[in-house]
């Protein structure tokens, strides 16, 4: 056992906001066993998970708990403590919200919206060579793509995306945003959601969200509150992290050639593609939704205390030298790349099969469109976001 | 009356869902998850596990019929 309990906590999170590197601290880290104990900006010390089987097993284990976070003081990196909605949850309440949209979001479900999402990668790469180089990769194609996907699975009109983008981003925001800024942003999503919820009502439509207010109104299966949340959820969730991904997926392969280069001559490689890249990239800025655990847990040689809270650093567990030979390495050719990118146990990403098919579908049509694609000026990264990824990412061709 | 567990390797992609959900009637320690026993008395969290899985891996059958993934 070690003694890490005594040590004084390491300041978190490790990433920098700009870029995609992981940064060194974790491959530190990833050499010892055992957990490190951290501080963030706001809530209690944590112990911080690196290595991909403790980060497993802290994730997949029921033992660990997202729902005792709103009994303590959770570490994190702005003032107002996260509402997390069924992210905050543990079975059977995460179970029952769960499995009411589960199954819009299973892969043979989704596999049905490849042509609608073939279709709306082809239109938006038409609108971006009649504008011209140089083009906003982000807002012109990264962000649209996926916000159209869930505002028609949801029922949600495309054309607000203004206004929730603005919401949205506060939601992810780690900024700058009071604590009383965070709670106003999260009650103007709210209702705004709660009046298209009453448009459903009256106008019900073949949507999920029509659905979801059949199992509140005649099923009786989750409270109002819990209809709005989820909503909000779903589409924040559906769309933040997949537009960050797109514009990452190819400055990372720009990055590297030779990859790059594989993927155009073997378009059949895509799926093996975006599994890698999720490895490769280490999306968030720092470790988030810490696990507490409720009894006292050994976990890679660190006791953890029941009451303690456990954060999982996806980025770093998916460059453990112990999980996957020279981890450091984009390699698209892998294959079987089991990576935490979409998390693990029963908060494991919902919308990873819709995720997995948009990925795919916006790199190849990206890349069949364009042979000649580079950076036509400095990307804009965001910054103070729990994901990372460029707010801006000027392309030629 | 027993109900009948499969989970299909050939779908499964290891999200972990049914083994934290319902560690007692699933596993996972490789690459695939599986049953801890292929037959189990009726047990609602089975079903659950079914509607739950992302790859639609997993099968609850009572005799020839199939009860999770629920319609």
């Amino acid at each position: 056992m070690t003694t890490a309990r005594e040590q004084t906590p390491v300041a978190y999170p490790f990433n920098e906001p700009e870029g995609l590197e992981l940064a060194h601290a974790y491959a530190k880290a990833l050499e010892q066993p055992g957990l490190l104990r951290v501080r963030m900006a706001y809530g209690e010390p944590a112990w911080l998970a690196t290595r991909y089987a403790d980060a497993r097993f802290v994730l997949g284990d029921r033992r660990f708990s997202r729902a005792e976070a709103v009994r303590h003081d959770e570490p994190r990196q702005s003032e107002a403590q996260q509402e997390a909605g069924i992210l905050g949850m543990d079975p059977p309440e995460h179970t029952r919200l769960r499995t009411l949209v589960a199954k819009a979001f299973t892969m043979h479900q989704v596999e049905k919206l490849r042509p609608q999402v073939r279709e709306l990668t082809h239109g938006l790469l038409d609108d971006l060579e009649a504008a011209g180089p140089p083009v906003d990769l982000v807002e012109h194609y990264a962000l649209p793509l996926p916000v159209a996907v869930i505002c028609r699975m949801l029922g949600v009109p495309e054309e607000d995306r203004p206004r929730f983008r603005v919401w949205s981003d506060a939601a992810l925001s780690t900024s700058s945003l009071t604590a009383d800024e965070a709670v106003r942003n999260r009650e103007e999503l709210r209702s705004y959601m709660a009046g298209l919820i009453q448009d459903h009502r009256e106008n019900p439509r073949p949507d999920l969200m029509t659905g979801l207010i059949d199992a509140r109104d005649t099923g009786d299966r989750l409270t109002e509150r819990e209809l709005v949340d989820l909503c909000v959820g779903l589409l924040v969730a559906g769309h933040e992290t997949t537009a960050s991904q797109i514009p990452n997926f190819v400055y990372a392969l720009l990055e590297h050639p030779d990859q790059l280069a594989l993927l155009r001559e073997r378009p059949e490689l895509v799926a093996g593609a975006v599994e890698e890249l999720m490895r490769f990239v280490p999306l968030g800025s720092g470790a988030a939704f810490p696990r507490y655990a409720t009894e006292d847990i050994e976990v890679g040689g660190t006791l953890v205390r029941a009451g303690e809270p456990v954060l999982v650093a996806v980025g770093a567990a998916n460059r453990d030298a112990l999980k996957f030979t020279a981890p450091g390495r984009l390699d698209i050719t892998r294959t079987g790349v089991q990576h935490l990118g979409f998390g693990h146990g029963v908060h494991h990403c919902l919308g990873a099969p819709l995720a997995r098919l948009e990925l795919q579908e916006a790199l190849l049509a990206l890349l069949a469109r364009f042979p000649g694609l580079h950076l036509a000026g400095d990307v804009v990264w965001k910054n103070q976001m729990l994901v990372r990824g460029p707010r801006e990412m000027p392309v030629g061709w | 009356m027993a109900w009948k567990v499969g989970v299909d390797p050939g779908l499964c992609m290891g999200s972990g869902m049914c083994a934290a959900l319902a560690p007692d009637l699933f596993r996972l320690e490789g690459t695939y998850a599986e049953p801890v026993r292929t037959e189990i008395p009726e047990d609602e969290r089975a079903l659950d596990a079914a509607d739950s899985c992302p790859a639609l891996a997993i099968a609850v059958r009572d005799g020839a019929r199939t009860v999770g993934p629920r319609p």
